[in-house]
């Protein structure tokens, strides 16, 4: 039962097959779901596993299922998501499950890379810098979808990576976008075919899901927009 | 062609055939209501359709741009609910689009000729 000091917390346990288990965390002052985790690892429960490092909303590892919804839990306070007094978490969807609430993030990252998400710069140390100018219209939809932490909250909410597991999905695709659109980048060419088709910025159905819950308020599905956009014209000319 | 240009020259024919459609529907949809409106019957809309060029024309667009959205649509969804994919689902998409561009375009030649 829980109280106006208490919280009833369910967090699940062990890999794909374990189940939820049951905690009461006493309940504080802007207290954030990340804060009951470490309560219950510190002082119920050792053998806890879970992953953190900033606390402050920088680094996206801590990421997890919240009540049914992927947040980044460092920020999340718990009397935005549980007024009942009730918690409910478990790992990330869409990922292999290590244990208890970690995931591994592997298959995310990899995704990252098949979407060509590495820089290839196309001076070299010995040209001048390259002069970008903040108000040109491709620094600025650079800067629209830049500040990405790579938590995979917009991986765990897309519906598409859980029906087509080959998906990029959406943050690997905002990579892509980025860098399409950086003027000191070489490598567009390979980026955007690396992108288009059935696995890539094509299969987007603009749910929106990633969207609505990216913690930075990054619109993903802008991006993927974006590159439907580059790709369609690169085909019709012959460049893909 | 690469499969990144086939992928996405497929998906251009998707929307671009969405776009047809929804010209085509709007104005199918006007001449139901005008149809009705005006209590017209078999013989008489054959009167109007028969030598029409126009209607002809109009209707072979409609047809075709069917043929092209629908059967890409199903194939998006067998790829995601059933996992289906390479030469047969090719395939099973050309078979859709027959299906459809056949009988269409023949119902079109029937109140034309």
């Amino acid at each position: 039962m829980s109280s106006d000091r208490t919280l009833e917390v369910s967090v699940w346990r062990g890999d794909v097959a374990g189940r939820f288990a049951a905690y009461r965390v006493p309940r504080h002052a802007n207290q954030t779901v990340l804060d009951v985790v470490i309560h219950i690892q510190r002082e119920l429960d050792p053998t806890l596993s879970y992953r953190f490092a900033c606390r402050v909303g920088v680094c996206g590892s801590c990421a997890m299922t919240v009540n049914g919804i992927a947040r980044w839990t460092c920020r999340t306070h718990v009397n935005k998501v549980a007024a009942d007094g009730r918690l409910e978490l478990a790992p990330l969807a869409h990922l292999p499950v290590i244990r208890d609430l970690v995931t591994d993030l592997r298959p995310f990252f990899d995704k990252w890379a098949r979407a060509g998400g590495r820089f290839q710069g196309k001076t070299t140390r010995h040209d001048p810098l390259a002069v970008v100018r903040p108000d040109a219209p491709e620094r600025r939809v650079v800067d629209a979808a830049i500040e990405c932490i790579g938590c995979a909250v917009c991986y765990a909410s897309c519906d598409l990576v859980a029906w087509r597991p080959d998906y990029l999905g959406p943050a690997a695709l905002n990579r892509a976008w980025t860098l399409v659109n950086d003027a000191r980048d070489g490598a567009r060419a390979e980026r955007l075919a690396a992108v288009a088709g059935d696995a890539g910025c094509h299969a987007c159905h603009t749910q929106m899901g990633c969207s609505k819950r990216c913690p930075k308020h990054l619109s993903p599905t802008v991006s993927i927009a974006g590159l439907k956009r580059l790709t369609a014209r690169a085909a019709w000319s012959g460049a893909l | 062609m690469t499969e990144a240009r086939r992928q996405t020259l497929l998906w251009l024919a998707q929307r671009a055939s969405a776009a047809v459609l929804a010209v085509c529907v709007t104005a199918h949809l006007a001449t139901i209501f005008y149809v009705a409106r005006e209590h017209l019957g078999a013989a008489e809309i054959l009167d109007r359709t028969r030598g029409s060029w126009m209607l002809a024309m109009f209707y072979a667009v409609f047809v075709v741009a069917a043929a092209v959205h629908a059967p890409l649509g199903v194939r998006a969804i067998c790829e995601e609910w059933l996992g289906w994919r390479g030469r047969p689902l090719d395939r099973a998409t050309l078979v859709a689009a027959a299906l459809l561009l056949a009988p269409g375009l023949g119902a079109v030649w029937a109140v034309f000729a």
